[in-house]
């Protein structure tokens, strides 16, 4: 499974990842190679076999619905980029 | 002094011969004068370790404390630690203080061991060289010019180098057993569940556990008895009682059964490393065990199957590093979608941007199927395969890597050689097993890990094995040189 | 051409638990922001989610008064997205396997005829926080407070033919969740929320024409106005040989109209995994049986129960039973007056009447249940007249205290005293000799006259059956005119 310039400038994108256009070449051939060797699992005979998502197959454990947590504002924000009256800023989002 | 371990420190602990502000302060000295060679630290904390080490000696005046009050440690920077940077070797966190302890540095910091400092790592814990890592590459001690192996290479580095008696590590694919292979040292991955990750910085979830790194198997025990343990906060985090894991470790082999599988032992191996774990198989059999051939029919496949889960995993997992509410934000971006492009394109290295592409392309509408539910089909026959195994034997033996360490930007420019360097650990990680990494000589000067796995759980035979093998052999005892 | 609307509806609704999906940081509406956004909700590295049992409960809840089937086994799934109110740049939710499916809700149309709508399924999932656009130049601010705020997503079959049944539909949803008391159901602080798949096709054709999502409506009202836009919209283009285009759109209240939202159309590919941070959840049949145990009564089967114990007709029972706060203030009136038929009069007169103009919820009602069946039960007896009974009600309503004391106060209580209005009668006659002549002589509409001269003079609290009763008596026979 071999990928194109434009299927690494898409996948970059739907990532979020910017990527120097110079560098392209290589993300094409590492992500192909990665993508090509992968490919072996495709002849594998799995039919029947139930995919495995947790090596340990345990039910989901429930919390009880009591408030744990309090108001750490203050500390959150102090390692915030940008904040304002204790909203946390991004550029504006066009809708 | 730094020749001691754990056990050996803790006995001077108790009897006074030194106190842990004078142990704290020979190890901060080492890594002072040492490190510089080595880059196994990203974050030295001196004033809290010092403070901690008072605590310590202030616990053990008053007759309390356990193994490891006073004792100095370091955290691989993947677990979070409030107050000091945690990076994940990466500039993307460069910046951040946790605002909370990750459970293994709560439970460690409980039990009166002393922080020293954060070491370094693969970035967010993609690598098996130490080479993605934001701060630079770490040295192998044994070979300057050497790996130490990774992702954790810098607490496996510390620990051989003797800067700290031990170190904690993250395993997905084998990074704590393959740098602790590649460094000469111990390394223990638990059993998935067994170590709750909260606060560990996630790489794949389904994968990731945390374990101990030092220089014996006792002193693995030990830590280990400290930071396994249910906790609440992870819901993959299992409730089940703590064995005292240091109690049994001196039982004896007898009765054991062994399986060699002999998918280990093929082509792709090195010659040198075969004969080494051979030597290791005669050191079992002489202290009692079984030696069994059995097989592990795909475990070919574990590779290719790790290389679509662990990156669509991580995918996602890192998708919340966007620059909105902690770590790098780009300068002034043009727009919100500048902003994230930048922010992520600037703020990862070129290793995390391929992995998280590979994992959003397998993820991607269409490509599911194929890639992402055919890895997990096969992810459960690889460990039915080892159920099915451990039916015949108790533990299977086997090298940790098919090499010792290689050389600094040998493999990196082919990312699948350097996938292939965890040949022999990944299948642990995708089964959920637990497995134990310990020296078992020197190929060339460099040493070779010798890796036992075991059954769900059952760590202390584990490290029962490991010890066993530790009271025969003194492969772990050996100093690189210039670390005397 | 005669047109046929296809609707199906999407209800995301914010479950009442008191912390978050996955967090133990409150959910409490109006916090300063920020506040209840704790690390796990901010996607601060390494913590990590485990789930609500209150938030499971809920589910199973509404999925059993959905007739629905619960699921042994379902799992949650990420939803990958990159958004700044998406602090994870994912959403846990449920994609292959909802905790509930295939359920259905019935809804009364025109003229008591009911018709069922399918639910396909219904998934828990946590909500995003707010972005919040006004007030900033060039920047967006975002208050997290929301996030990981437990929703059950109830998704519909395409059932509905039009606006009105869809918001039958919605009125009907919002009135179960409120009844099972899992969602505040308040819908202006966005508790209760609808996307709609809207789609027309010739009347008679079975293929589903192309549907677009309009988003966000978010009241009764403006459901009803965007679907009918919707619809209006899609047949004109059709008829005018053009396309749907299958896209998002959102409802613009100010102009009564749907727009497209995403000009730069971009594939969605959410990329949904198993969210391998979570485990699968299973519920066992006992966990079913414990909550089923918890139902409260239906509104379906109170409504049947109004009409048979109450003897109050369809439309009665369906206006009484329409929340479970007004069908049990209802009820308690009744139980204190014993009188059904007058309970339901008043609650649905004078009681929805005044909350109404007051903009109040029945919870919030002033008088109590407890205050107007002691009312009610004045009128019973001959305390009050019906009248009179409107100025105490006013006069409780402004805080006046219970009926009684108001009746004391005002001096309100009816005049019964047969003799005392015998005076009253005898002067009153006295002082209308015409009147009273004429209606002697035939003129029985006088009687009306002579009733209000007595009410008149006895401030209206005068026993008007008695005031019949003895005005005919003191006037003698009326002689009716053939």
């Amino acid at each position: 499974m071999s990928l194109g310039p434009s299927q690494v400038r898409e996948i970059a994108h739907l990532a979020r990842l910017a990527i120097d256009r110079n560098d392209i070449p290589a993300y094409v051939e590492n992500l192909s190679r990665i993508l090509d060797f992968v490919e072996q699992l495709g002849s594998v005979a799995t039919e029947g076999t139930a995919p495995l998502a947790h090596p340990l197959e345990m039910p989901q454990r429930l919390r009880a619905d009591v408030v744990e947590e309090e108001d750490q504002r203050e500390l959150f924000q102090s390692i915030a980029p940008a904040t304002q009256d204790g909203l946390y800023l991004v550029p504006k989002v066009i809708e | 002094m730094h020749k001691k371990t754990i056990a050996q420190l803790a006995a001077g602990l108790r009897s006074g011969d030194f106190t842990s502000i004078e142990l704290t302060q020979a190890c901060l000295e080492r890594i002072r004068r040492l490190d510089s060679k080595l880059n196994a630290f990203i974050t030295v904390s001196e004033e809290q370790a010092l403070a901690a080490a008072q605590t310590a000696d202030s616990t053990r005046a008053a007759g309390r404390g356990g193994a490891l009050t006073g004792i100095p440690i370091a955290h691989k920077d993947i677990f979070c630690t409030q107050g000091v940077k945690t990076s994940c070797g990466s500039r993307m966190l460069d910046n951040f203080i946790a605002p909370y302890d990750a459970h293994v540095v709560e439970r460690l910091k409980a039990a009166g061991a002393v922080m020293v400092g954060k070491t370094n790592m693969d970035e967010f814990a993609m690598g098996s060289s130490n080479e993605t890592s934001f701060f630079g590459p770490v040295h192998n001690p044994w070979v300057d010019t050497a790996v130490p192996g990774g992702s954790s290479g810098g607490s496996a580095a510390a620990v051989a180098a003797r800067l700290v008696p031990a170190a904690t590590g993250t395993d997905t694919g084998g990074s704590i057993r393959q740098p602790a292979a590649l460094c000469g040292i111990s390394g223990l991955k638990p059993t998935y569940g067994r170590v709750s990750r909260y606060g560990m910085i996630a790489f794949a979830s389904s994968l990731d556990q945390g374990g101990p790194m030092a220089r014996t198997v006792e002193d693995l025990a030990w830590l280990l008895e400290v930071m396994a343990g249910f906790d609440p906060r992870d819901s993959t985090c299992v409730e089940r009682p703590v064995p005292r894991y240091a109690a049994g470790i001196d039982a004896p082999l007898t009765g054991l059964t062994i399986g060699l599988p002999k998918e280990y032992f093929g082509a792709g191996l090195s010659p040198a490393v075969g004969d080494l774990i051979q030597a290791a198989i005669e050191v079992v059999r002489r202290l009692g065990a079984q030696i069994k051939e059995i097989s592990l029919p795909n475990s070919h496949l574990a590779v290719p199957v790790y290389y679509v889960i662990a990156p669509a995993e991580a995918s996602s997992n890192l998708s919340r590093y966007d620059g909105v509410r902690y770590g790098y934000r780009c300068i002034q971006p043009r727009d919100l979608e500048d902003m994230y492009e930048r922010t992520r394109g600037e703020g990862f290295g070129a290793e995390v941007k391929r992995r998280i592409m590979v994992g959003t392309y397998v993820l991607s509408a269409g490509y599911y199927d194929a890639y992402y539910l055919k890895a997990q089909q096969v992810r459960r026959m690889i460990r039915d395969d080892f159920i099915r195994a451990f039916e015949e034997v108790d533990v299977i033996l086997g090298p940790t890597a098919p090499t010792a360490a290689f050389d600094l930007g040998e493999k990196t420019s082919d990312p699948v050689q350097m996938y292939l360097s965890d040949i022999y650990t990944i299948a642990v990680n995708l089964a959920g097993l637990p497995a134990l990494s310990i020296p078992a000589g020197f190929a060339a000067g460099r040493p070779v890990g010798l890796q036992l796995i075991s059954n769900f759980f059952a760590e202390e035979r584990l490290l029962n094995v490991g010890h066993r093998y530790q009271q025969e052999t003194d492969w772990h005892a050996r100093i690189p040189p210039g670390y005397e | 051409m005669d047109w046929e609307a296809v609707i199906g509806l999407e209800i995301h609704i914010q479950l009442a638990t008191k912390t978050k999906i996955f967090s133990g940081a409150a959910t409490a509406y109006g916090a300063a922001p920020n506040t209840q956004a704790c690390a796990i909700d901010l996607g601060m590295p390494g913590v990590l989610p485990v789930l609500n049992e209150q938030a499971v409960r809920m589910a199973v809840k509404l999925g059993l008064a959905l007739g629905a089937t619960i699921a042994p086994r379902s799992v949650f799934a990420r939803k990958n997205y990159f958004y700044p109110d998406l602090p994870k740049g994912y959403q846990i939710s449920q994609y292959e396997l909802p905790v509930v499916a295939d359920g259905e809700l019935n809804i009364e149309l025109d003229g008591g005829v009911s018709k069922r709508i399918g639910i396909i399924r219904a998934h828990l999932e946590e909500d995003a926080g707010k972005s919040l656009h006004e007030g900033f130049e060039q920047v967006t601010a975002i208050d997290l407070n929301r996030a990981g705020t437990p929703l059950i997503e109830v998704v519909s079959a395409p059932d509905m033919r039009s606006a009105k049944e869809a918001v039958a539909y919605m009125k009907k949803l919002h009135s179960l969740v409120r009844y099972l008391e899992i969602s505040d159901g308040n819908m202006q602080e966005g508790s209760f929320r609808c996307d709609a798949n809207i789609s027309v096709r010739p009347l008679g054709e079975q293929r589903l024409g192309t549907r677009t999502e309009v988003k966000n409506v978010n009241s009764f009202r403006f459901v009803e106005r965007a679907i009918n836009y919707e619809i209006q919209r899609q047949i004109e283009l059709l008829e005018a040989g053009g396309e749907v285009v299958q896209e998002t759109r959102l409802f613009d209240t100010s102009r009564n109209e749907t727009r497209s939202m995403r000009t730069k159309e971009e594939a969605n590919d959410y990329r949904y995994f198993p969210d391998p941070d979570l485990l699968p959840l299973e519920i066992e049949p006992a966990l079913i049986e414990e909550v089923r145990k918890t139902l409260p009564e239906l509104p379906d089967a109170k409504r049947e129960r109004f009409m048979r114990d109450y003897g109050l007709d369809a439309y009665d029972s369906t206006v009484l039973t329409a929340s479970r706060a007004l069908a049990d203030y209802f009820e308690a009136v009744a139980a204190r007056c014993a009188d059904a038929k007058l309970a339901g009069n008043w609650v649905m007169g004078e009681l929805a009447g005044a909350l109404n103009k007051a903009g109040l919820d029945i919870t919030e009602a002033p008088v109590s249940s407890e205050m107007l069946g002691v009312l009610l039960q004045r009128i019973k007896d001959n305390t009050l007249s019906g009248k009179i009974a409107k100025e105490v009600f006013e006069a409780m309503w402004n805080g006046e205290g219970g009926a009684d004391a108001v009746i004391e106060q005002r001096g309100l209580k009816q005049l019964t005293d047969r003799s005392a209005l015998e005076a009253v009668i005898e002067e009153v006659i006295a002082a209308n000799p015409n009147q009273a002549q004429q209606y002697r002589a035939g003129k029985e509409k006088l009687l009306g006259f002579f009733v209000g001269q007595v009410m008149k003079a006895t401030k209206g609290q005068a026993h008007p059956q008695l005031v019949n009763e003895l005005l005919q008596e003191k006037l003698g026979g009326c002689k009716i005119i053939e």
